[in-house]
């Protein structure tokens, strides 16, 4: 089958939505998500055999550019994220939550063809229109459905959108430079340029700008926490979950395989700076009251630290990074889940003002370790493959490296035991607070037979990366 | 020839239909007339420059830009249709005004006389000097013409003495005859004096660095669809004659002068965006803005052998956003004294599709991609990169993000309300608003989904 369905079904999908009126937007909405996911899942045979998919058409003929679709074991396991991720995403949502909720859903659906388009595209220029057209939901999705006051949202907002889209702006500039040399976008041409040293410096940097900020490195990071906090559950989720990722995924396809002659000093600045950013980012976790915040400065340093494996540009440090861009995303949308549903139960993120849940909620509070301990990496669940990898492969390359970044596993499981604690155990609390519900169940199952199913057999993902990779 | 001909004929029909008493037809009609003008630029044999004394070529370029400003010309009309509603009996003198304007711009993108460049320059201007001034009533309208009367009259100076100087030098009027002169070894120093005179009354109508102090009044104070004839018709316009008269003659300029346009390119971007960002009137904002994106059309002028494709498509993407932009600002301000951004809040909630259409308009003009303005920017760097102007593309980029805030102020500001809020903004119930921004819209997203069509054209 070919693979441009996929994104006719997300694209189609959001008008559909659209038209389909306030009652009906959030069932369509699902539907569509759950087409994807098998359509997703119909690749799955060929895939598993070590094949890949290629895919063209021509676009705009004079400059040479071409809706250039290519599915190897890497993209796949992003479209897994997203395909996977997205019926689970948009059933957490309340059914009359939102005002015009028929506009969210559509923007919902048509940031995942955006984003599944960025992991499908390898023609430069048309990755670059995907890559920027999956901003332009999440902004008005933070703007219009956000919480806080308006004028903070509509600040926070335009900072992200402005900091993103300038990052991504000199990675155009970049990709022209090298569409000079070839006069062509296609990741095959530019994969075989032949760039003098101090290009190649240049076009790493004007790449690792652009994704230094959206996954966010140290110190490119200030946008992240304030949108997190700002944006609606089904924002957050959508950024941390599967947007972010595509900056990861970018280093992976485009910017590691393209600037093969980068001097090895500016590659440990690079890594040097994620490995900064992980400890920030585990020290101001520590001192976030905030449960979104803090969520938020946890994902940072656990992204931070897929980041510096990545840049290693070694074959375990790609496997890590995609196996735990994975695990990452099952784990943050849970605890995002999780939140939301402490949220609407006590109208609070402020840890402070919870304690005891534990007591009236059992299987929520039974969820809720299983993500916390997840996320800190423990043996048995998904992240622990991922995580472990990643280190091995930064010890590979200096053991300082592995030692400072493994501190974030210590600070870590310090910070979001401590959140767990404060707002399951402790006294108990006079507020009635219901346990979860059988939508909630089902969906907190899922990502736990995720996390927990991959982290005892990660076999599969290891295959599918391996037969497929270029690197291999 | 036969486009001239055509649309002067519709003019004066206009101003007939007014005399017989026919208002209804007059903006039917004109826009059938200047539907019949686009038919009648392609039947023309082409390339046949024999026309009255060879004072008007005929080539592929110039077809394709007289096809732009007609088409910028209907939209303008219809609007027209709604907007002079209040004052009806002067409806044929505002149409056919406007038809004029689009007749000076066809003149001038299709001469080869000299006289012919002057006389449609003329014809524009002075049919916009009335335009700005028409609302008599109104002491802004008065400044607005007055100041462009003035200053323009000024600029049309400059270029009437440049093509003295470019006679004296060349002894000819004639475009091809002074190329021939060129190449000739001892021309006189005035030669390059004259052409630069030219540019600077062209710079004044395009409102470039720093000939641009006037446009942000003049926008202002002038009625608002005659703001949009200026920021989009005249200033393409302008554009495109001031790339035509550099295609052929800029070879004899001296390296100083290639500096020079460098730094005003410069100044013109920076100067437009910086100060659009403190805008409160959306005219005035959009006045600022079009003086940036004047700085990104002269981008071409550096690298003139191959980029009249890159101003074409610049040219359209950037004039229909405008259309579509001020056909939604026509709908919002209809009955207020004043254009401001605060008018459009709560637009979003009380009329989704005229703020959706606004939004793609915006993000057009913040070069957004899948929307034709992303396109237009990204073929200007693409040229300017393989020229070697790197410095200037990057500079070109940090202007592209600084504009993106003040375009998505006005973005935001129409999701923007609190508690019905929205319910009080008086909205024209006017059909052809709508209409227009919708056409235009969509050429806008067509260009952009399929910029191989446009680009194949020259």
């Amino acid at each position: 089958m070919n693979i441009s369905f996929l994104l006719l079904i997300y694209l189609v999908g959001a008008f559909v939505t659209y038209f389909s009126g306030k009652k009906l937007a959030k069932t369509v909405a699902l539907i569509t998500s759950i087409i994807g996911l098998i359509c997703w899942g119909s690749y799955l045979p060929e895939m598993i055999n070590g094949k890949t998919i290629t895919e063209s058409y021509p676009w705009i003929e004079v400059m040479n550019i071409n809706l250039h679709f290519y599915l190897d074991g890497l993209s796949y396991s992003m479209l897994a994220l997203c395909s996977i991720l997205l019926p689970i995403i948009i059933s957490t949502t309340k059914n009359a939550q939102f005002e015009k909720a028929n506009t969210l859903y559509a923007l919902v659906l048509f940031m995942a063809f955006a984003m599944c388009g960025t992991f499908l595209s390898i023609d430069g220029f048309v990755y670059y229109i995907f890559w920027e057209l999956a901003l332009i939901p999440i902004f008005f999705i933070g703007l219009i459905w956000g919480n806080d006051e308006f004028k903070v949202r509509k600040k926070t907002m335009i900072t992200f959108f402005i900091y993103t889209f300038a990052g991504s702006l000199l990675m155009l500039v970049a990709f022209v430079y090298l569409y000079m040399q070839n006069g062509s976008f296609d990741w095959n041409t530019l994969k075989q340029t032949s760039l003098s040293v101090k290009e190649a410096n240049w076009i790493y940097l004007a790449f690792f700008l652009a994704y230094a900020i959206k996954i966010p490195v140290f110190p490119f990071h200030t946008w992240q926490a304030n949108t997190y906090e700002k944006s609606p559950a089904i924002g957050t989720m959508l950024l941390s979950g599967i947007m972010l990722k595509m900056g990861l995924y970018s280093i992976l396809r485009w910017q590691l395989p393209l600037t093969q002659g980068v001097e090895s000093h500016i590659v440990k600045t690079v890594i040097v700076l994620c490995i900064i950013g992980i400890i920030y980012a585990s020290l101001i976790a520590l001192k976030q009251n905030h449960i979104k915040r803090l969520l938020a400065y946890s994902s940072m340093a656990h992204v931070g630290l897929i980041a510096a494996g990545a840049y290693t540009n070694s074959i375990d440090g790609t496997q890590g990074a995609i196996i735990q861009m994975l695990a990452h995303g099952f784990v943050v949308v849970g605890l995002f889940y999780i939140a939301e549903i402490i949220y609407s139960r006590y109208q609070t993120y402020h840890l402070n003002e919870m304690s005891g849940i534990r007591s009236q909620a059992v299987k929520l509070s039974s969820f809720f370790l299983i993500f916390v301990f997840s996320s800190i990496g423990l043996p048995g669940t998904f992240s622990f493959v991922g995580e472990f990898t990643l280190l091995y492969s930064l010890s590979t390359v200096n053991l300082w490296y592995a030692i400072f970044a493994g501190t974030t596993i210590i600070i870590g499981a310090y910070y979001m035991l401590k959140m767990f604690q404060i707002s399951m155990l402790g006294a108990e609390n006079s507020r009635a607070f219901a346990d979860v519900s059988t939508k909630e169940f089902v969906i907190l199952s899922v990502l736990v037979i995720c996390i927990i199913g991959l982290g005892i057999y990660p076999e599969p993902i290891y295959k599918l990366i391996s037969l497929t990779h270029p690197i291999f | 020839m036969n486009t001239l001909i055509v649309l002067s004929g519709v003019a004066v029909l206009i101003l007939i239909l007014e005399l017989i008493n026919f208002r209804k037809g007059i903006v039917p009609l004109s826009i059938l007339g200047l539907a019949t003008g686009i038919w009648a630029t392609f039947v023309e044999e082409p390339f046949v420059s024999t026309d009255i004394y060879q004072m008007v070529t005929d080539n592929q370029p110039s077809r394709w830009f007289s096809t732009l400003f007609i088409l910028l010309t209907i939209g303008i009309v219809a609007l027209g249709q709604d907007f002079y509603k209040s004052r009806s009996a002067k409806l044929s003198d505002f149409i056919s005004l406007k038809i004029f304007v689009l007749i000076g711009a066809v003149c001038m993108i299709t001469f080869e006389h000299m006289v012919m460049f002057f006389i449609g320059l003329e014809i524009l201007s002075i049919a916009l000097y009335v335009l700005a001034a028409s609302v008599p009533e109104k002491i802004k309208s008065n400044e607005a013409g007055m100041k462009y009367f003035l200053l323009g009259s000024f600029a049309s100076g400059f270029v009437l003495f440049g093509i003295a100087l470019m006679y004296g030098a060349t002894s000819s009027f004639y475009l091809n005859e002074i190329i021939l002169n060129l190449s000739n070894p001892d021309i006189p120093k005035w030669l390059p004096i004259g052409f630069a005179m030219i540019v600077i009354g062209m710079l004044f109508k395009i409102a470039a660095f720093p000939f641009h102090f006037w446009a942000p009044d003049v926008y202002q104070g002038s009625p608002a669809l005659t703001t949009a004839t200026m920021s989009t018709l005249a200033k393409v316009a302008a554009m495109a004659t001031l790339f035509k008269l550099s295609l052929s003659l800029q070879s004899v300029m001296p390296e100083i002068y290639f500096n020079i346009l460098y730094i005003l390119i410069i100044c013109t971007l920076f100067v437009g965006n910086i100060v659009a960002l403190k805008q409160k009137n959306i005219k005035r904002l959009l006045a600022y803005s079009g003086i940036s994106h004047a700085g990104f059309m002269m981008f071409t002028l550096l690298t003139v052998e191959s980029s009249i494709q890159d101003l074409l498509y610049y040219a359209t993407a950037y004039a229909t956003a405008g259309i579509a932009a001020f056909a939604v600002i026509l709908y919002v301000t209809e009955n207020k004294k004043e254009e401001l951004i605060l008018h459009f809040r709560g637009l979003g909630k009380r009329s989704p599709l005229m703020a959706f259409i606004l939004t793609l308009a915006l993000l057009s003009m913040a070069g957004i991609p899948i929307l034709s303005g992303f396109f237009a920017k990204f073929f200007l760097f693409k040229t300017a990169l393989s020229n070697g102007f790197l410095t200037l593309v990057i500079l070109g980029v940090i202007n592209s993000i600084i504009s993106i805030y003040y375009y998505f102020r006005v973005i935001i500001t129409m999701y923007t309300f609190k508690n019905d809020e929205h319910q009080s903004i008086e909205l024209s119930n006017s059909k052809i608003y709508p209409i227009i921004a919708i056409c235009f819209i969509i050429i806008n997203i067509g260009i952009g989904l399929f910029p191989s069509y446009l680009l194949e054209l020259i």
